[in-house]
């Protein structure tokens, strides 16, 4: 498999990689850049755990090819508190204990996170329809519509 | 919020309470900001990449496994099968039949037999690929018909008829109270195999160091202690040579309380490598590595008085366990005994069935061993307080537990009991009696209300591995730094343990949790705890974590009265500050914590805590399973709608009570409860593991149809608290009880709705539409019978 030079941009940080024609975008984030907070929970596309922002859209980094993002803004969970401080939407999920386990965390929040900046108020109907691809086993999922209505809340 | 209220510089500060607040996770912003590191996200310099080749039979005589082409293959480091092991392994220590790769016979498709370490991915597949397997096949059985049939070939030399346990318990007089009910009805109910799916994947990062002879494992443990045992046991080693540590877990439900295959084989691979070997599963393989709840067909009988008393229960449970021991045993014995516990029964039969099968096997999962008899149980109280003409709740009413304290019939000891007041709020809540048969009906779309009870054990009260040792032991370290740190074994699988025990030493001491920080789960550094199964950890460890803080307090307390100078009965502990009563000489916490530490230097305090010995059980064979400090009680009431078209049942709401004796976190206590009740309805309504031939049809998080947030219900948690005597501040468990009431409140709402009892789980819509068509025809041909009997009318002349 040949590789090829990549520029990615991931949490407005310009990296160049070189990586193989075939690498997934959740291995390139994990194991080149460090980016252990997205998540791997299923053989591909089953779950939703690796979410993350390509150009403000919830896209599934275990069935996304590196190559294919090269010149697209790549967000991670990491960015959400790059600043030093948690987002209203993560602490939303910290305090209504929206996270249990916390492994699908990750991806909740940035599928809620693309929902938001899409949505500033959404109903639990358009909120159960944007974390539809996001499997939790320990929540049933109540705190975690909670979470992202007590986030969308005050924001709007 | 406590979260960012405290400061650690001041003087006299008021006293912070803990237990009873609303408590985000001390390890929350970990989780929601990607921080938490699981195993595999563990840094790990250039490890040796791990795989397992498993059998594509169900069933064979292994003869001969040619592992040299593999070795031969560049990159590859280390090759290893079963012969490689010292010893098997199992969780019971009477039944341990299993080996991380099989030797001598595999006995489930999937099962390893092989494992590789190599430079990278490609060299280990290589290497699979490589290696030469002479296996002769056996007949296989996927079914407990089938394996327990006469001349079936034996999975096990010791177990005959491929029975791994026959439990026979008879408890007062069945036939007698039979004969004085004034209803007996007798069903048979056909439950599913479930499996945890717990998001995380699992994963070891194994470290040999050949030099010093040492073993340093990771990994995605509920029961660390127990692994470091079986670790040592299928290694050859001592237990000193080896240090277990569980980083954040993504989940465990009963997947992880047993020591995994794959976490011995990671460890022999290090070994045989001389280096780090880092082993992940697929999703796939956690499916083959199991230990979900088996499939069960139960067969109960029930005689009640028109009063809706119940008057004797004979029961038979035969449950498909899959190839190997596992938890089996426990899981049979479960099943008979938490037929008690929740009602006043008159007399009991119980006959179980544990049987071998060539499929991956079972074990513990949430609930444990007690959730398809409760499915039959209720669904039979129903039924019989319909043929009765009794209102569900009042049959429950007519079988409540009185006096408290009580005893059972098998010897489980009752101490708090919040059934009574948890019926009355779900019967409130959902405004049962005001809205039943009330409900609004389109065409073709039918609603229903049902209701069911529940219960489960805060622990078991003699632990499977039997030492004699204390249940919890939990240390506190106090240092010049007037930071407390709390160690402790107890293993956060995402319950909320590390914060619950924070709570608890905080609340003793009046301290802010800020203060306190906890390490937990290193075998280097924490003391031994029992691990997170059975719903013990709150229990056990917060009765351990009381009593450390009460022996931390009662030092410091003394510090302040030699610096005072009085008595320390004068002294008023306030937490950050104390002083002496009715004076205002007051003493900071850093006053306090430098004259504690003159002459002593750093303080260490333990704290451990054993269940009564009146708590353990009885003395019959298989007694101490079912025996708990403390039982949680649940009721709750299911709203569905039925789509007649479909077959689709929709979960409108779901309101329970749960009784956990105190919430010592209420915030962690609903979500625990959510978490159970919704679990109950996966299993209810859409999951299900299915086989084919022994091979896995739904070993993905697609076909494997676990509810997502889209036909998840709000869920209205109401907590009931009994205070429990023995528990800490009054606490029982919270993250089981709820489950077991859900499938038969389901299938008791499915009945309100369209008037049908399915005595199958999961309820899914072809079930459902099968039986609605099979009722339609039944109906058409009861129309046609009555119109052929009917008299001609004479004709009109």
């Amino acid at each position: 498999m040949s590789k090829r030079l990549l520029t990615l941009t991931v949490n407005d940080r310009v990296h160049e990689l070189a990586v193989k024609d075939n690498a997934l975008l959740i291995d390139v984030l994990r194991d080149a850049l460090g980016l252990t907070g997205t998540k791997q929970g299923c053989d591909g596309g089953e779950c939703g755990a690796c979410t993350v922002l390509i150009n403000d859209q919830p896209r599934l980094a275990c069935i996304t090819l590196a190559a294919g993002v090269e010149g697209a803004k790549v967000e991670t969970i990491e960015q959400l508190s790059a600043h030093g401080r948690m987002s209203r939407l993560q602490r939303m999920f910290h305090e209504k204990l929206g996270t249990q386990c916390g492994f699908c965390t990750p991806g909740m929040v940035m599928a809620a996170e693309a929902l938001l900046r899409r949505v500033a108020d959404p109903s639990p109907a358009q909120i159960r329809e944007a974390l539809s691809g996001n499997l939790c086993r320990c929540t049933g999922y109540v705190k975690i519509i909670e979470s992202v209505q007590a986030a969308a809340g005050a924001q709007a | 919020m406590k979260l960012d209220s405290v400061s650690l510089r001041h003087g006299a500060a008021p006293a912070t309470r803990s237990v009873g607040e609303r408590t985000p996770l001390v390890d929350g912003i970990d989780k929601v900001t990607g921080r938490a590191r699981y195993t595999a996200d563990l840094p790990c310099t250039q490890p040796l990449v791990g795989r397992i080749l498993r059998s594509s039979l169900a069933h064979g005589v292994i003869h001969g496994i040619d592992t040299d082409a593999a070795l031969a293959i560049p990159g590859v480091r280390a090759v290893v099968t079963g012969q490689d092991f010292a010893g098997p392994y199992g969780v019971i220590p009477i039944a341990q039949n299993e080996w991380p790769l099989a030797r001598d016979k595999v006995r489930y498709r999937g099962e390893p037999l092989v494992a590789v370490a190599a430079v990278d991915e490609a060299a280990a597949e290589a290497a699979l690929k490589a290696v030469r397997l002479d296996i002769k096949p056996l007949p296989a059985y996927f079914s407990a018909a089938e394996s327990r049939a006469e001349g079936a070939v034996q999975l096990h030399e010791s177990k005959p008829g491929n029975v791994e346990r026959k439990v026979e318990q008879d408890f007062g007089d069945v036939d007698a109270g039979l004969a004085a009910a004034d209803l007996v009805l007798e069903r048979r109910f056909d439950c599913n195999e479930v499996y945890h799916g717990q998001i995380e994947l699992n994963a070891t990062i194994a470290q040999w160091e050949s030099e010093k002879e040492r073993l340093t494992v990771h990994s995605v443990t509920q029961v660390p202690y127990y692994l470091h045992l079986m670790l040592a046991q299928t290694l050859g080693l001592d237990e000193a040579q080896i240090r277990v540590v569980k980083p954040f877990l993504g989940g465990g439900f009963g997947h992880r309380v047993e020591p995994l295959n794959f976490e011995m084989i990671t460890a022999l691979l290090a070994r045989a490598a001389g280096g780090t070997v880092k082993l992940e599963l697929t999703r796939e393989e956690v499916f083959l590595t199991h230990r979900g709840r088996p499939a069960t067909e139960v067969r109960l009988k029930l005689g009640m008085k028109n009063s809706g008393e119940l008057t004797a229960v004979d029961a038979e449970v035969v449950q498909r366990g899959g190839a190997y021991a596992g938890y089996g045993l426990v899981t049979i014995l479960y099943s008979g005994a938490l037929l008690h516990a929740l009602y006043q029964l008159g007399a009991s039969r119980y006959r179980g069935y544990r049987a071998y099968t060539n499929l991956p096997p079972c074990g513990a999962m949430r609930g444990h061993g007690a959730v398809q008899v409760r499915f039959a149980f209720e669904s039979m109280l129903d039924e019989m307080a319909v043929m009765l003409g009794l209102d569900a709740f009042a049959v429950r009413r007519a079988n409540l537990i009185t006096p408290i304290p009580h005893r059972t019939l098998n010897d489980l000891q009752v101490n708090s009991y919040g059934l009574p007041a948890c019926l009355d709020a779900v019967e409130r809540a959902s405004g049962w009696h005001e809205r039943r048969g009330r409900l609004p009906s389109a065409p073709g779309r039918r609603r229903g209300l049902g209701m069911a009870c529940s219960h489960y054990v805060s622990g078991s009260a003699k632990p499977v591995h039997w030492t004699g040792e204390p249940h919890a032991v939990i240390n506190l370290k106090l240092d010049f730094d007037g930071g407390i740190t709390v160690l402790t074994g107890a293993s956060d699988i995402g319950q909320g343990s590390t914060t619950l025990i924070t709570q608890v030493v905080a609340e003793v001491l009046l301290l802010p949790m800020s203060r306190i920080r906890l390490v937990a789960t290193d075998s280097a550094l924490t003391p031994k705890d029992n691990g997170s199964y059975s719903s013990r950890v709150s229990f056990m460890v917060g009765n351990a974590a009381l009593r450390a803080a009460e022996g931390l307090k009662r030092l410091l307390t003394e510090a302040a009265a030699r610096r005072l100078q009085v008595s320390p009965e004068e002294i008023e502990w306030a937490g950050e500050s104390c002083g002496v009563i009715g004076t205002d000489q007051v003493l900071d916490w850093a006053q306090v914590v430098q004259e504690a530490l003159v002459d002593s230097g750093t303080l260490t305090v333990k704290g451990s805590w054993s269940t009564p010995p009146e708590t353990q059980g009885g003395k019959f064979r298989g007694a101490a399973v079912g025996s708990t400090a403390g039982f949680s009680y649940a009721a709750q009431v299911v709203e569905v709608e039925v789509d007649e078209d479909t077959g689709q049942v929709k979960v409108e709401q779901v309101w329970v009570a749960h009784d956990c004796g105190k919430a010592i976190n209420p915030l962690a206590v609903e979500g625990q409860v959510q978490g159970a009740v919704w679990m109950g309805m996966g299993q209810a309504l859409s999951e299900e593991t299915q086989y084919v031939d022994g091979l896995p049809l739904r070993a993905n998080l697609i076909d494997y149809r676990m509810p997502t947030i889209v036909e998840s219900p709000p869920i209205e948690v109401i907590i009931v608290e009994s205070n429990d005597p023995l528990g800490p501040f009054g606490a029982k468990e919270a993250s089981e009880g709820a489950l077991h009431g859900f499938p038969p409140a389901l299938a008791a709402a499915i009945h309100d709705a369209v008037g049908l009892r399915i005595p199958v789980m999961p309820l899914t819509p072809d079930r459902l539409l099968e039986a609605l068509h099979l009722r339609q025809r039944e109906l058409k041909q009861q129309a046609r019978r009555a119109a052929a009997s009917k008299p001609t009318t004479p004709e009109v002349t």
